[in-house]
């Protein structure tokens, strides 16, 4: 498990590829931005039909923080996520978001899904400006969504039709289509899942970018354990109940299995000997051995 | 970098992707089957043995099928005129039919009869197609609706619709109403039935990705759900407007006073073949041109939404 792309120069490689992403006028003046949001879940459990994918899921979120959600595939964390968004409703337990109920459809929240999901009859332009907020005026969204085009890089490719533009970018459109909300809570399921690995670490920066900009409260649902310790203030580990329990006896469903901080502001170098080893539990987690060199 | 990343990495490149989407969309599926490599635009160039079939101009697209047309008049000619094999009153010449369409229309009466026919489809076109369109809409996209009227819609749907024809003349009369009523009714089934499916069919995760940015009802239904279905709903139009034509002469057979389909039975009374082959050339003229609009209306549409 030798991971190749951390032993770049990540500013010098990234940045020297295309022109960087990075705006140049920054996002406008946090005092439109509604404030980011806690997210309190208190045992929080989703089954469907006889089967429990969740189970007794409890956190507490504060403002502005960034959660990075680990797990194998198919253990239920776009399910969690969807709970967080209001999207998916029959939930157990309790979820708050800004001290309050989640609502269907939360409009505190904006996803990020796993696939792109743009709309393939809309340009690039009018697929981010689906996520506008309706209380926007026209002037006032035009100028957003040129704001959030610039950011993903994305400004000369506005007019194209999804379809027309490789999967990488239909990711950072939706990326941005999210962005436009300005939510309160940014629900990303494996948004860089699809990217290169290059694209993928700009848009790792980018995020960190529009991270520091609006202070969001992030939940970042990912495979990739160094994306979680490269953007994540904490990172939750789902996995079955208990971990080492014989086959048939532990419960079905998995649920927190371990939440670690991750020490360090970032953007963080990727090799400290702290990092190291937090990889290594995670992976080992994960169910996955650490080759010692 | 990512140890647990399993899904193979896209490239990002600029240049070349946007060129293949655009060349795939230029020349529709074939480029891709036969050169999915192909990253430039000039594809066109590179398979000059393709060339020729996919960029037919309108002009030769014309005469190619034009061919099959022309070589039925010499045959028609051929038999009648030239060889009498067939009598005028089993098989007018070419002559004759165009003769008593110089006849009809001096005389005023053939843009009466085309005009009142053209008229009457229209109308139960418009009709039948808006209640396919709103009916089709409500049940595809209200289960409840769904499960309320979807039996009932069915059994009607069962029903020939030509078995309306008696029920009609008692309930309506025999004047334009039934006439219109009866096409509308023909028309409805397709749309209808194409609106319905192709709504319950919406890819549903556009779908919630559109109520995740908080639309809903008919403001969801605008942005998602009606452009994803442009392309089925026009071939539902295009077989409705089909129907209806079928629909008018079926009315115009049974009890009509003018139209192309009276003249059909009028001129069989009369032994008038040459009018008769008249009417039904003339409806398929008109049944082609219509349809030919409604082509025009769906490629606007379609490059539009799709
Ligand atoms: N609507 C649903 N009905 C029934 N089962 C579902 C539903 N949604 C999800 N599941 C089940 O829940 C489990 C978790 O799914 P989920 O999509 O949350 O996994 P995931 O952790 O996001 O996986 P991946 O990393 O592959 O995206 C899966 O086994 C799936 O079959
Ligand atoms: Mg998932």
């Amino acid at each position: 498990m030798g991971s190749s792309a951390p032993t770049l120069d990540r500013d010098a490689a990234v940045f020297a590829e295309h022109s960087a992403p990075v705006a140049p006028s920054p996002l406008p003046a946090p005092t439109a931005s509604p404030p980011s949001l806690t997210v309190d879940l208190v045992h929080v459990g989703r089954t469907f039909g006889e089967r429990t994918v969740l189970r007794d899921v409890t956190l507490q979120i504060r403002p502005g923080e960034v959660i990075a959600v680990l797990g194998s595939s198919g253990c239920g964390k776009s399910t969690l996520l969807r709970q967080v968004g209001g999207l998916d409703t029959g939930h157990e337990g309790e979820i708050l978001i800004g001290g309050e109920p989640v609502r269907r459809y939360d409009e505190r929240t904006a996803v990020g899904f796993q696939e792109p999901r743009l709309l393939p009859w809309r340009s690039i332009r009018k697929n981010v400006a689906l996520g506008l907020p309706r209380s926007l005026s026209k002037l006032e969204g035009r100028e957003r969504v040129d704001e959030l085009l610039q950011l993903v890089g994305l400004s000369d490719r506005a007019h194209l039709r999804p379809r027309e533009i490789s999967g990488g970018m239909a990711q950072r459109a939706s990326l941005a289509r999210a962005l436009a909300r300005r939510p309160g809570v940014l629900l990303l399921d494996e948004p860089f899942g699809a990217l290169d690995a290059l694209t993928r670490l700009k848009m790792q920066d980018l995020l960190l970018d529009v991270h520091a900009q609006t202070g969001t409260t992030v939940l970042l649902v990912t495979h990739d354990v160094d994306e979680a310790l490269q953007l994540a203030d904490r990172i939750l580990l789902l996995g079955p109940a208990e971990p080492a329990q014989e086959p048939g006896g532990a419960p079905e469903g998995a649920t927190i299995s371990r939440l670690l901080t991750v020490p360090g502001r970032r953007p963080r170098a990727r090799s400290s000997a702290e990092v190291t080893a937090l990889r290594e539990d995670l992976l080992s987690g994960l169910g996955v051995e650490a080759h010692s060199r | 970098m990512s140890p647990l990343h399993t899904q193979s990495p896209s490239h990002d490149t600029p240049g070349s992707n946007v060129a293949a989407g655009i060349a795939a969309e230029a020349n529709a599926e074939q480029n891709r089957v036969s050169d999915p490599h192909s990253g430039d635009a000039g594809s066109a160039q590179t398979k000059p043995a393709k060339a020729p079939r996919e960029g037919l101009n309108p002009l030769a697209k014309f005469a190619v099928g034009s061919v099959v047309p022309v070589a039925l008049l010499a045959l028609w000619w051929l038999v009648t005129e030239s060889l009498e094999i067939f009598s005028p009153i089993q098989l007018p010449p070419p002559m004759d039919v165009y003769e008593a369409g110089v006849g009809l229309f001096e005389s005023g009466l053939l843009a009466e009869h085309m005009s009142i026919s053209l008229q009457r489809v229209l109308l139960g076109f418009a009709i039948g197609a808006g209640a396919g369109l709103a009916l089709g809409s409500l049940l595809g996209l209200s289960k409840i609706a769904d499960h309320l009227l979807h039996p009932t819609v069915g059994a009607f749907r069962a029903v020939p619709s030509l078995a309306w024809v008696p029920l009609l003349l008692l309930w309506v009369g025999i004047g334009e109403d039934s006439k219109v009523l009866l096409i509308a009714i023909g028309a409805f089934f397709p749309v209808f039935t194409s609106v319905h499916s192709a709504l319950r069919h919406v890819d549903p995760q556009l779908v919630e990705a559109g109520r995740a940015f908080g639309f809903h009802g008919i403001r969801l239904l605008g942005t998602v759900q009606l452009p994803a279905v442009v392309p089925p709903v026009f071939s539902g139009l295009r077989l409705g407007l089909a129907q209806a034509w079928l629909f008018l002469v079926a009315a115009e057979l049974l009890a009509a006073a003018e139209g192309l389909g009276f003249l059909l039975t009028e001129s069989q009374n009369n032994g008038r073949t040459d009018r008769l082959l008249l009417a039904i050339v003339l409806l398929a003229l008109l049944g082609k041109l219509t349809d030919a609009l409604l082509g025009v209306i769906e490629r606007k549409a379609l490059v539009r939404w799709a």
